[in-house]
């Protein structure tokens, strides 16, 4: 059955036109062209990849840098499309892929609030009802109509994590992000993601902290070079990935 | 409910979604343009009202352009459309690239923002329309119950607008010398229409009126100023070239920005 599955992907190959430099101008396009010197590489950066996530499942993803675990990610979030195979979701997606995308530094944060928030696509009546419990999760009550500018990077975190998080959304995609703030919000962070879960939702979650995903994931994938390596039971993945380091 | 995101299925649905974000935008821009400056949005009135005052001088006074009728007149008028169009084209030129970051990390549809940017323009057109009625009753061309019909030509721009911006959005993100090459080619297309001067001072130079007349902007000032000054309205024949004009290029640009999108985030 489908329906029991959050996300599927099946046979997803995403590849990268590496040329050696960048053509930027006409002139040079025109030029290469005519030279026949339009060489491209081409860098697969995920190949040949299946896998299913099931409803309610929280599933992590591991690697060394460049395997591919973020190009999966946007990928799943429709930031990317694959350049074969297919990738279907099943439900509305909260993608937290570096924090405060959308701000805009020289509004204030409550202009951002209603910006990030359309962003997302939540409607503005939506918004309105929800703006308090935004600000209150936050807790930057005081700097509503400062402009972001002057805000810390762990402050906008606050107020971008604050915003993504305040439906509850089928599928959360969660790239590196609780690295930031101190660790009083982190856990903050955390506690509001372990509540999600609870609440049936599919999360997803690339970490480099092993631990993070031991502590809170229940299936994982191991990628390397693009590929998978090892999937299912996020401890043996872990334990197995963990050993591989050494 | 399956869902794809890039799916073609979900393009209304996701306009639905996305129409707050749009509205956002657009009083994102404004804000921004007006923030710490005394007279914010004064100077949208103010603006071509300058700009008229100087070019009435040069080329009325001075170099003696005869349009037969008022020149203050029939230069704002035209002008307010032309600025409209190189205003709304200019800025969705880059509307993608600039919107890098956005695009990079959540899912949006990306003909948000060159739309956005046209109808910012549009928005900062009705304060112009303010400077154009203050010319016309200062040198007593009043209007007539035909300039009421002022949006007619303005919903016609407006489509070729669209299209003009999602080609120009989508081919900047491949080639940035667009932006570069777009200023001179404005100035250029600025003299193929009739602002500063009238289109029946060009007999004898057949070619040139040739492409003045090809030109879809031509069509759209001389409407404009039909329905606002002239007390006519244009015929059926006239209204069909416009709305052909407009639909064409919009599609064209539709097109070439749909087939175009999938790409730009290697690009951007």
């Amino acid at each position: 059955m489908s329906n029991e599955n959050a996300v599927e992907l099946r046979n997803v190959e995403m590849h990268f036109n590496m040329s050696k430099e960048k053509l930027e101008s006409l002139k040079e396009y025109f030029l290469k062209l005519i030279k026949r010197e339009l060489h491209y590489e081409d860098f697969i950066a995920v190949n040949d990849v299946s896998f299913d996530i099931k409803k309610g499942d929280v599933f992590g993803i591991v690697g060394l840098n460049g395997c591919g675990k973020s190009t999966t990610l946007k990928m799943i979030s429709g930031i990317l499309e694959p350049t074969k195979g297919s990738v279907k979701t099943y439900g509305t997606i909260a993608p937290l892929i570096e924090l405060g995308a959308g701000f805009d530094m020289d509004l204030t944060a409550r202009e951002n609030i209603y910006l990030n928030g359309s962003v997302l696509g939540y409607s503005k009546k939506f918004i309105d009802e929800k703006f308090q419990d935004i600000v209150d999760f936050s807790e930057m009550h005081e700097f509503l109509d400062v402009p972001m500018k002057n805000y810390s990077s762990g402050m906008v975190a606050r107020i971008a994590f604050a915003i993504a998080t305040v439906t509850t959304p089928d599928i959360l995609i969660v790239d590196e992000i609780l690295a930031v703030g101190d660790f009083l919000f982190q856990q903050k962070c955390e506690d509001r993601i372990n509540a999600m879960i609870n609440d049936d939702t599919t999360v997803i979650i690339v970490s480099h902290s092993i631990e993070q995903i031991e502590r809170l994931c229940k299936h994982c994938v191991w990628l390397e070079k693009g590929k998978i390596k090892m999937i299912g039971d996020a401890l043996e993945v872990c334990d197995a990935y963990k050993n591989s380091q050494r | 409910m399956a869902s794809n995101n890039l799916n073609k299925a979900s393009f209304f649905s996701d306009m639905k979604k996305f129409m707050p974000l749009l509205r956002n935008l657009v009083s994102k821009d404004f804000k921004i343009k007006y923030r710490r400056s005394i007279l914010g949005v004064a100077w949208s009135v103010l603006n071509p009202l300058f700009t008229m005052l100087v070019l009435t001088v040069v080329f009325s006074k001075l170099l003696r352009i005869d349009v037969g009728t008022d020149f203050a007149t029939y230069y704002i008028v035209g002008a307010s459309m032309w600025t409209f169009f190189a205003e709304a084209t200019s800025n969705s030129l880059s509307s993608i690239i600039s919107s890098a970051s956005l695009i990079k990390k959540v899912y949006i549809p990306k003909y948000i923002f060159p739309i956005e940017k046209c109808l910012f323009s549009l928005v900062n057109f009705a304060f112009t329309l303010i400077a154009v009625l203050i010319v016309m009753f200062a040198r007593g061309v009043y209007p007539t119950w035909t300039s009421l019909l002022f949006f007619v030509p303005l919903i016609y721009c407006f489509v070729f607008v669209c299209g003009v911006s999602l080609f120009l959005s989508a081919a900047t993100v491949y080639f940035r010398d667009i932006q570069h090459l777009y200023g001179v080619l404005l100035t250029m297309l600025m003299y193929l229409t009739p602002i500063i001067y009238n289109t029946d001072s060009l007999e004898g130079h057949t070619l040139v009126l040739k492409v003045v007349n090809a030109n879809p902007m031509t069509h759209y000032v001389k409407y404009f100023r039909d329905v606002v000054m002239n007390n006519t309205i244009p015929d059926l024949t006239e209204n069909l070239i416009c709305i052909a004009m407009a639909v064409g290029v919009f599609i064209i640009g539709a097109l070439i920005f749909k087939k175009a999108q999938r790409k730009f985030i290697l690009h951007i």
